[in-house]
């Protein structure tokens, strides 16, 4: 009992009764390292955590209770602010489960145009956890390096739906419109340029003897670990497990690009950096095949009953404007049934089990956030230690509260 | 169509559970296994440690509010095999006030999952070590998510400024909360051919393109299955 020693006081005798109480630590929830609104509240036996129980649901909106009161259409745009890092990958996950039960494929320029935006939207999340994270263990360069080319990431997506960060581009059915033009081009430009900022990064960081003595052999997770607390993503990734849904389970597409899967092997917060690096690689080459093979055609679904006409069509057709009246007030009616439907976002396994009953909106709307689980590993991954090490953690985890508080 | 393995595997499930499954289905080509309530740990362990399932990570538990079953909530495990490749969902339906063993023995990642049903629904889990409230504000009443709770809420909070902290108040809406029932009569009706409305059968194609160019051929509409719609069950 190093505590005891401390205590100066010879009159106090510590018997079997007696308890000492662990110093209790309220970390956050306005701490820069909490990466948003966590509180996380620590008991310390001095610098070593013995327990770390978080505290989340500040930024809980009632996401999915408020789906549940809107149509199909209407719900998409919640899934931009769920992980506001990367909005499109959610919105995927949402329009491929409303697809699934009404029974309807893309055409093949949706579903590319969907692979190229939700690798780009790999590519932005990644540069933020990376940069973050080196912020975090105190490196301050990535990050002002990193900021900059993440801002032209996010200018595609407002030349191609309007909005940086808040895009309701993917819908069930397909895209909303398709890419100005040009746009395709200054994509490739992009990203043939893009290799050249990540060898950068990887200067600052990959040899960096602070960076490693920081992460290496920091919350260490085996692979058996990492299954049963349910991690997915870059998390299970770092542990040596070769999983990965767009390859094991190929959604919109994914089997006709060609990319590797980086798989780390210590499971440690640095594996878990590594990874990440080597996945902004594989969306580079995923992103330059999209704009390769970028076929011609309709970009989502020219069913009248779910997907909106053409404004030039409703000029003259009245019964395109019927349609369209009646998709924006009513919304598409879905067949009943439920499915859960998962897609490989940056962090992880994002699903949405769908319960539709038959009528305009739907009846239940489960959010499965990768970073949920993440984050209730943290108390078996920070135990015994140091409080500095816990920031790493948190860091390496890759959480977005807009997720986990939904 | 769900594929002949993961057929087979369904009725090797069932077999060897007999006692505690009551049957599966495939909805949407995905296996649902339902389940009896008080053997859930059963269920979930024999899927995790059999070789030919290995379902090793629990993906998610979820709650569904059916006001009209007897059994009121619907819990739904969501799990996922890395070597088989496979999911499957467990389903077991739980009366207001039953308490359900914890899958927190089985899988680790079931305790946060299980802390967000019983907020959010007030399913209890019996055996679970930290059945708090996860979501909510400390001192939250009610279970949100269930279908009787108001999308508003009954309170709203404020800072007040004679008090010097932020005080709670019954929910005040300066206009109502508007929900619109766009549910039309006509929309319920659409299997029905109505005497005069001939022309209004469905036509075979969509909107003509908004593309002049070569369109591939699997961008034509396929026959309507979506028009079916069912007969739309009263929302309100």
């Amino acid at each position: 009992m190093p505590l005891n020693d401390e205590v100066d006081t010879p009159d106090v005798v510590i018997g079997d009764e007696t308890q000492i109480k662990p110093f209790t630590m309220n970390f956050g929830p306005q701490h820069p390292a909490a990466h948003g609104v966590l509180r996380l509240v620590l008991e310390m036996e001095g610098e070593i955590v013995e327990r770390a129980d978080p505290h989340i649901g500040l930024l809980h909106r009632g996401t999915e209770k408020l789906i549940e009161y809107k149509t199909y259409t209407q719900a998409v745009p919640y899934f931009d602010r769920l992980d506001y890092v990367a909005p499109m990958n959610q919105e995927h996950a949402f329009a491929l489960a409303t697809e699934k039960l009404l029974g309807i494929t893309v055409p093949k320029r949706g579903q590319y145009i969907r692979v190229m935006f939700c690798e780009i939207g790999r590519i932005l999340n990644h540069i933020l956890n990376i940069t973050t994270f080196a912020l975090d263990v105190g490196a301050l360069t990535p990050a002002l390096w990193g900021f900059e080319e993440r801002e032209k990431g996010m200018e595609f997506y407002e030349r191609v739906c309007g909005a940086r960060l808040h895009a309701n581009y993917f819908r069930p059915g397909g895209v909303a419109q398709d890419l100005p033009a040009g746009l395709l081009e200054d994509i490739v430009e992009w990203v043939d340029e893009l290799p050249k900022f990540l060898t950068d990064l990887e200067s600052l960081l990959t040899d960096n003897r602070i960076f490693k003595q920081r992460t290496v052999d920091i919350g260490v997770v085996s692979a058996e670990e990492a299954q049963d607390w349910g991690f997915s993503g870059p998390m299970l990734r770092g542990s040596g497990l070769a999983w990965d849904l767009r390859k094991s389970q190929p959604y919109d597409s994914y089997e006709d690009f060609d990319f590797d899967i980086p798989v780390g092997k210590t499971g440690d917060c640095y594996a878990r950096y590594l990874v990440r690096m080597a996945e902004m690689h594989e969306s580079i080459k995923i992103v330059k095949q999209c704009a390769e093979k970028m076929p011609q055609g309709y970009v989502r679904t020219n069913d009248y009953k779910i997907s909106p006409p053409p404004r030039a069509e409703m000029k003259s057709s009245m019964e395109a404007l019927i349609h369209h009246f009646k998709l924006f007030t009513e919304g598409y009616h879905v067949p009943a049934g439920e499915t859960y439907t998962a897609v490989e976002a940056p962090k992880g396994e994002f699903g949405v089990y769908l319960v539709s009953d038959g009528s305009n909106k739907p009846y239940r709307c489960r959010i499965r956030a990768p970073g949920f689980p993440h984050l209730q590993a943290l108390d078996f991954m920070s135990k015994g230690h140091q409080l500095a090490d816990t920031v790493s953690i948190i860091g390496s985890l890759d959480i977005v509260f807009g997720e986990i508080d939904r | 169509m769900p594929g002949d393995s993961i057929k087979d595997l369904a009725e090797y499930i069932c077999e060897k559970l007999s006692k505690h499954v009551t049957g599966h289905e495939f909805i949407k080509d995905e296996l649902v296994i339902n389940a009896k309530a008080d053997s859930i740990q059963d269920v979930l362990r024999f899927l995790r440690d059999e070789r030919e399932c290995a379902f090793t990570t629990l993906i998610d538990v979820c709650g569904v509010d059916y006001p009209d079953r007897a059994e009121r909530f619907e819990v739904v495990y969501i799990l996922l095999s890395l070597r088989q490749n496979n999911r499957c969902r467990v389903r077991i339906a739980v009366e207001e006030n039953q308490i359900v063993p914890t899958a927190t023995d089985v899988f680790s990642s079931a305790g946060w999952f299980e802390r967000e049903v019983w907020d959010m629904y007030g399913v209890l889990f019996g055996g679970n070590p930290d059945l708090r409230r996860i979501l909510t504000d400390y001192g939250f009443e009610g279970h949100p998510q269930r279908k009787d709770f108001p999308l508003t809420g009954y309170v709203e909070l404020r800072y007040d400024e004679e008090q010097k902290r932020v005080v709670y108040e019954p929910v005040k809406l300066t206009q109502d909360f508007r929900r619109f029932d766009y549910l039309s009569p006509w929309e319920g009706m659409t299997d029905v051919q109505l005497p005069g409305d001939e022309k209004g059968a469905i036509p075979p194609h969509g909107w003509k393109g908004e593309l002049d160019h070569a369109v591939n051929d699997d961008s034509t509409p396929e026959e309507n299955t979506e028009e079916e719609e069912e007969v739309a069950e009263d929302a309100s």
